[in-house]
């Protein structure tokens, strides 16, 4: 997901050559640079609207799957589906935390996801329409997750790479739940498969996407891969991304909705067939089926509970000023 | 007379039943919070609670299950029952309301099944059902501690806090004698020695809210005519629509493998 986030990011710099040649040196060391250690503005800005975006994917991210926590088929699926929305909560938790290391308050960034200025992920603005689009967003969308997120874990930024390590193993888990979900669908009933492969109809394209524009169109990989924000270009990652699903979709008899999808014995690459760049276009500038509904159902939230938020802050300030000693509710 | 025999034998399931169907209810409807929450720190907290409520469901249907013998499972009993065959007290039923009603409804029943499994993991003669006990009391000591603080912090807080939290204490303190109610299958529960008497938790449950309440600056409202019903299956409407949503794909897609 983290690739999206580059689209239009600013990462002119103004200081001396001087400067950023050290803050070069130490990257290319492979150093992690912390909190208060001289960075470039650029390289500043470039991590908290990336780490902003990210944090923002993950808290939309919970809605798609939440409109089927209700519905869910048994008491197991139930559970593991809460837990996991749950989990996408906790990775928003550490990524604000993470990007407020860099002077931007939670407050600010929920500011611009809300008024639009911020973006998220454009794959959770389709919409779930059935159980088995819970099997593909898992299986799909955070098996892409990880090929963008593993390298984040050597990225150059102390505090990113951290969280991520953990994140990772979370998603790694979800990317298994998901496809044991795919795969007991594969294997039931034929509406159960028809459910599974339209899922996985549906999911394909949009999971590609996740991975961004193609390199040439990229306008600020270069200067983030330079600084190790970024390790590998979004059709690398697209590439490893295919190449581990394909035969996963195989095993379990679904099949991959890409006619011009090939493998190529030279390279051992699957090589795909043109993705709709004006689809990702209309998504991502919020034009998808469930943009809107997103941006509308964290509004709710956050207004709805403006008033307990204020409430929380109010009854603090009373108990710091009376100085009295906080007493447990329970024994 | 034979209904009523067949109803005492199956008194111990009809029991779990009871507490099943609570923890349940309860945990479906703390998941309907999930990504709608006042704070990202609280989305966490009412997905943990609705997640420990939940596990606790799991486990006692299965065990209902197997004492009932009939070779039903833990999804038969939560999917594929009927909507007056649930025995869930209508506390947990009621609708989430805003957050003061959902912490208030949380308190109430967190201030009772804390010391009602702590009897149950020390009384009970059904070793499976204590085991279920003595994790389910640490749960639970966690939602009264974590919702004892939200509705102190509520009552406390600003003047419409306050009054969104007297407001839902006022709704939903009508439901609480249910919770304390011994119905003919619980006595007899009780009287075999698998569940130690609810209403003998009563004076903690009292002691728990009105501490809570005198912290939190509200007062307990007085209560002319209690609601109850739940144990026999009489519901309130939102009950069914919770059903309808709940047991969706069990009843579309009858008898696959999920």
């Amino acid at each position: 997901m983290y690739s999206q986030g580059l689209i239009g990011v600013d990462s002119s710099t103004t200081e001396s050559e001087e400067f950023l040649s050290l803050f070069q040196a130490r990257v290319d060391r492979e150093e992690k640079i912390e909190p208060n250690d001289p960075m470039p503005e650029g390289y500043r800005r470039t991590l908290v609207r990336q780490i902003g975006q990210h944090a923002h994917s993950e808290i939309v991210g919970m809605l798609p799957e939440g409109n089927w926590i209700t519905r869910a088929p048994t008491l197991r699926r139930k559970i593991a589906l809460l837990a996991k929305v749950q989990d996408e909560g906790g990775h928003g938790l550490y990524l604000y935390s993470a990007a407020e290391t860099l002077g931007v308050s939670r407050e600010q960034m929920t500011e611009e996801l809300l008024s639009g200025k911020a973006k998220y992920s454009s794959i959770f603005n389709y919409p779930t329409l059935t159980w088995a689009d819970i099997g593909a967003i898992g299986w799909l969308v955070d098996g892409a997750a990880i090929m963008n997120q593993i390298p984040l874990c050597r990225c150059s930024y102390g505090p990113y790479a951290r969280a991520m390590i953990r994140v990772c193993k979370e998603e790694s888990f979800h990317q298994r739940q998901g496809y044991e979900i795919m795969m007991a669908l594969a294997r039931g009933s034929d509406e159960q498969k028809e459910m599974a492969q339209d899922a996985l109809n549906r999911w394909w394209w949009p999971s590609l996407m996740m991975f961004g524009p193609h390199d040439g169109e990229s306008a600020h990989g270069e200067q983030s891969m330079a600084w190790k924000i970024k390790r590998f270009s979004n059709d690398e990652l697209r590439q490893k991304f295919i190449t581990a699903t394909v035969p996963q979709a195989e095993f379990i008899g679904l099949t991959v909705p890409d006619p011009d999808l090939k493998f190529n014995a030279e390279t051992g690459l699957y090589e795909h067939g043109e993705i709709d760049w004006v689809e990702f276009k209309a998504v991502v500038s919020g034009n998808g089926r469930m943009n809107r509904d997103r941006i509308r159902d964290r509004k709710q939230a956050h207004d709805d509970g403006a008033w307990v938020r204020e409430a929380a802050l109010a009854h603090a300030a009373k108990r710091a000023a009376s100085r009295t000693v906080p007493q447990e509710a329970a024994e | 007379m034979g209904a009523v025999a067949a109803t005492f034998e199956m008194a111990g399931f009809r029991a779990l039943l009871e507490l099943a169907d609570d923890a349940l209810i309860l945990g479906h409807r703390l998941s309907e919070w999930c990504g709608h929450a006042p704070t990202l720190e609280e989305d966490l907290a009412l997905a943990n609670m609705g997640l420990d409520l939940l596990g606790q469901a799991r486990a006692l249907y299965a065990h209902a299950g197997e004492i009932e013998g009939k070779g039903r499972g833990e999804d038969d009993l939560a999917f594929l029952r009927r909507e007056r065959d649930y025995v869930n007290c209508l506390l947990v039923e009621r609708p989430n309301g805003d957050f003061a009603a959902t912490m208030a409804r949380q308190l109430y029943f967190a201030a009772f099944m804390h010391p009602f499994w702590r009897a149950i993991a020390a009384s009970s003669n059904d070793a499976t059902l204590a085991g279920i006990a003595a994790k389910a009391e640490k749960e639970m000591a966690y939602h009264l501690r974590h919702c004892g603080e939200w509705v102190i912090r509520l009552g406390d807080g600003t003047a419409e806090s306050a009054r969104r939290m007297q407001a839902a204490v006022d709704e939903l303190h009508r439901y609480t004698g249910e919770l304390f109610e011994a119905s003919p299958v619980r006595e007899k529960a009780v009287a075999d020695g698998l569940l130690p008497d609810p209403g003998t938790v009563r004076a903690e449950w009292e002691r728990t809210i009105a501490m809570v309440f005198s912290q939190a600056g509200l007062t307990a409202p007085e209560v002319r005519v209690p609601q109850s019903g739940g144990r026999e299956g009489l519901h309130g409407e939102d009950m069914g629509h919770l059903l309808a949503e709940m047991q969706f794909m069990q009843r579309a897609y009858p008898g696959l493998t999920w």
